[in-house]
């Protein structure tokens, strides 16, 4: 059977998802994307130049064949998500959209308020959209009603590499949803990663982890076979955990009923 | 307001605290800070003080990397624009002091026209104006027809110009300012009116209640300072830090950017107070990113080429390069300067620096469509 993740009309055979901020050349950030297998990539509306055709980030991009998702980083409110929105679609020709509403400038930890008043907004205007929000399992409905492609809750703050703190509100949003979960943000080490996928995550995206790495190449291959190897437990089914020794070949089995 | 959080301090008390502090208590300030992220007002008084100096490796490590975990192997770069150095405040310290008997000018529309030209052509999307204050010359009106004029050619403009009131504010913001930046210069009340002893500037009130203002006008960013050397840099660095948090928690959706200006030689021969050496300046620097790791850090070209290129990693987020500090300065002009700069190294030079100690440029980081949204309202 093949794994195919599905989100709006697109299909996608990796389940890892990068983020091109932060690296410390365009090239760098050009062969993690191609070491990580990665099908969709998101960058910054506001980092990149959208009157220049020769702008780097974007140039570098298309040497790959990756799919583009702008983001609105920088936006505070929902009204300059839906400015933004339209200002990407029309220069980057793509209605996929990564909506980032983070009024705080300390944690950027996200507006739910606006990013659904937004939301509500973009996927009328024909948006893809994929909001990145807090774990919040009641706000991931909410959004899927109005008709969000995805949801991306955060494991912890952006740029924290502190892995899964939200876990359990992860594992409720995961059972729940009728669209893909991508876990964004606080993704620190592949470990956390293939947890993520072991809970049955649709997709992870990763950015800061791999950047700022001493060998940011090497650390996107580490996220590919982790993210691999976490979704091939997950199909494969982890056994339950139990304080007590359970025996790997119990003694009743070889007895007469 | 700020100021009731100020006169719940005491200069001196904070100086004799900062005496106070041991080795000892350094070192259990730091790994509360790098193993549990921990850190308040006090710990980043500790950290400036000379009890601090002997972990400075230690700081600098950490410090570079929680500003690569949060602004990534980046570096902005900015340039200031000097519209004009008339101005009516004598600031014993300054080249553009009423008193200097230096020519005046203040740019016309085509000679500001003609600067953005130039520093167009260096690659600069981000570019800081800056003025003296000068009611008639650079008022309100003056200054949101200098930004709708910049604010066509780069994608992100912000101003260091006379404090101005809260509907200023607001209008500026609606012609697109991102940022503006209000140096306090020193929170010594006394002898702040010594530094100042005429023009608007020496109202001590109406300068420290500026980022208040800002805030309420909901400005994007608000770049904080003191100028180091005027008075003890430790306890002006004190009290800017507890300006800074202050802000933070009171006006929340605002970005914050901490300066590090050091009195340099200009006309008029000014003897700081206090020095500030090289390596207490990382110490100052270290001390902001650990306790305050989200908030943006500039390092201007008042600092030599080696330290630049060397301390820039270890906490800095923003450079200027490519400098001049006259009105007319990147055309042609004989207007005088604010301050000398030491690093004279070109725009692009600074960026091929930056470049090989694999730290990627980032000429834009905002977009003139988040401007559509503010000037709609």
């Amino acid at each position: 059977m093949q794994d195919v993740l599905q989100i709006g009309n697109q299909s996608f055979s990796s389940r890892i998802f990068l983020g091109t901020g932060k690296f410390g050349s365009p090239q760098t950030m050009h062969d993690a994307v191609i070491a990580s297998g990665t099908e969709l990539v998101t960058m910054a509306l506001k980092r990149i130049d959208l009157k220049n055709q020769s702008d780097n980030i974007l140039n570098f991009l298309k040497k790959t064949n990756v799919h583009l998702l702008p983001n609105t980083s920088g936006v505070r409110t929902a009204k300059e998500a839906v400015f933004a929105a339209q200002a990407a679609r029309e220069a980057l020709e793509t209605n996929w959209l990564k909506l980032e509403i983070h009024p705080d400038p300390r944690y950027l930890l996200p507006d739910a308020i606006e990013t659904l008043k937004a939301a509500e907004e973009l996927v009328k205007l024909g948006f893809i959209v994929l909001p990145y929000i807090h774990a919040d399992p009641v706000l991931c409905k909410r959004l899927e009603e109005v008709g969000t492609h995805a949801v991306m809750p955060l494991g912890s703050p952006i740029g924290s590499n502190k892995g899964l703190e939200t876990k359990e509100f992860l594992r409720i949003i995961i059972e729940q949803s009728n669209v893909p979960v991508i876990v964004d943000a606080g993704i620190g080490a592949p470990s956390h990663a293939a947890l993520a996928m072991e809970l049955g995550a649709d997709a992870v995206l990763v950015n800061t982890a791999i950047a700022v790495a001493q060998q940011p190449v090497d650390m996107a291959t580490a996220f590919k076979l982790s993210v691999q190897a976490g979704r091939m437990a997950y199909h494969a089914k982890l056994g339950s955990t139990s304080d007590n020794a359970q025996a790997s070949s119990p003694i009743s089995a070889l007895l007469d009923e | 307001m700020f100021r009731d959080k100020l006169n719940q301090y005491q200069w001196d008390v904070v100086s004799a605290s900062l005496a106070s502090i041991q080795q000892a208590d350094v070192e259990r300030l730091l790994s509360l800070a790098t193993q549990a992220n921990k850190t308040d007002i006090d710990t980043f008084l500790a950290f400036i003080s000379p009890a601090a100096l002997p972990f400075l490796d230690t700081m600098a490590t950490y410090s570079q990397r929680i500003t690569q975990a949060r602004f990534g192997k980046t570096m902005q770069l900015y340039i200031p624009l000097y519209l004009s150095n008339e101005c009516q405040n004598i600031c014993t310290y300054c080249g553009f002091s009423f008193t200097n008997k230096i020519p005046r000018k203040t740019l016309s529309d085509a000679e500001i026209l003609q600067e953005i030209a130039v520093i167009k052509s260096y690659g600069f999307e981000h570019v800081l104006l800056v003025t003296g204050e000068h009611d008639q010359r650079v008022g309100v009106e003056y200054l949101a027809n200098a930004v709708r004029l910049a604010k066509q050619h780069f994608a992100q403009v912000s101003i260091e110009v006379q404090p101005l009131e809260q509907h200023e504010y607001a209008l500026l913001k609606n012609a697109g300012v991102y940022a503006v930046l209000v140096y306090q210069e020193t929170y010594h009340q006394a002898t702040y009116k010594e530094y100042h002893p005429k023009g608007k500037k020496s109202n001590f009130a109406y300068r420290l209640d500026t980022p208040d203002r800002l805030g309420k006008a909901g400005m994007y960013k608000i770049g904080l300072g003191a100028l180091l050397g005027l008075e003890d840099w430790r306890v002006d660095s004190f009290f800017n830090a507890l300006h800074l948090d202050y802000l933070q928690k009171t006006y929340w959706q605002t970005k914050y950017s901490v300066s590090f200006p050091r009195i340099r030689p200009h006309e008029g021969a000014f003897e700081p107070k206090s020095h500030l050496t090289e390596k207490e300046l990382l110490q100052l620097i270290c001390a902001y990113r650990i306790c305050f790791p989200d908030v943006e850090l500039s390092l201007s070209s008042r600092e030599r080429p080696a330290f630049r290129d060397a301390v820039f990693p270890y906490g800095i987020t923003s450079m200027s390069a490519g400098s001049r500090t006259e009105p007319g300065g990147y055309t042609d002009s004989h207007a005088l300067k604010q301050f000398e700069t030491n690093d004279d190294r070109s725009a692009q030079a600074v960026a091929d620096m930056i470049r090989q100690k694999g730290y990627e440029v980032v000429w834009k980081d905002w977009d003139a469509v988040l401007w559509r949204v503010v000037s709609s309202e």
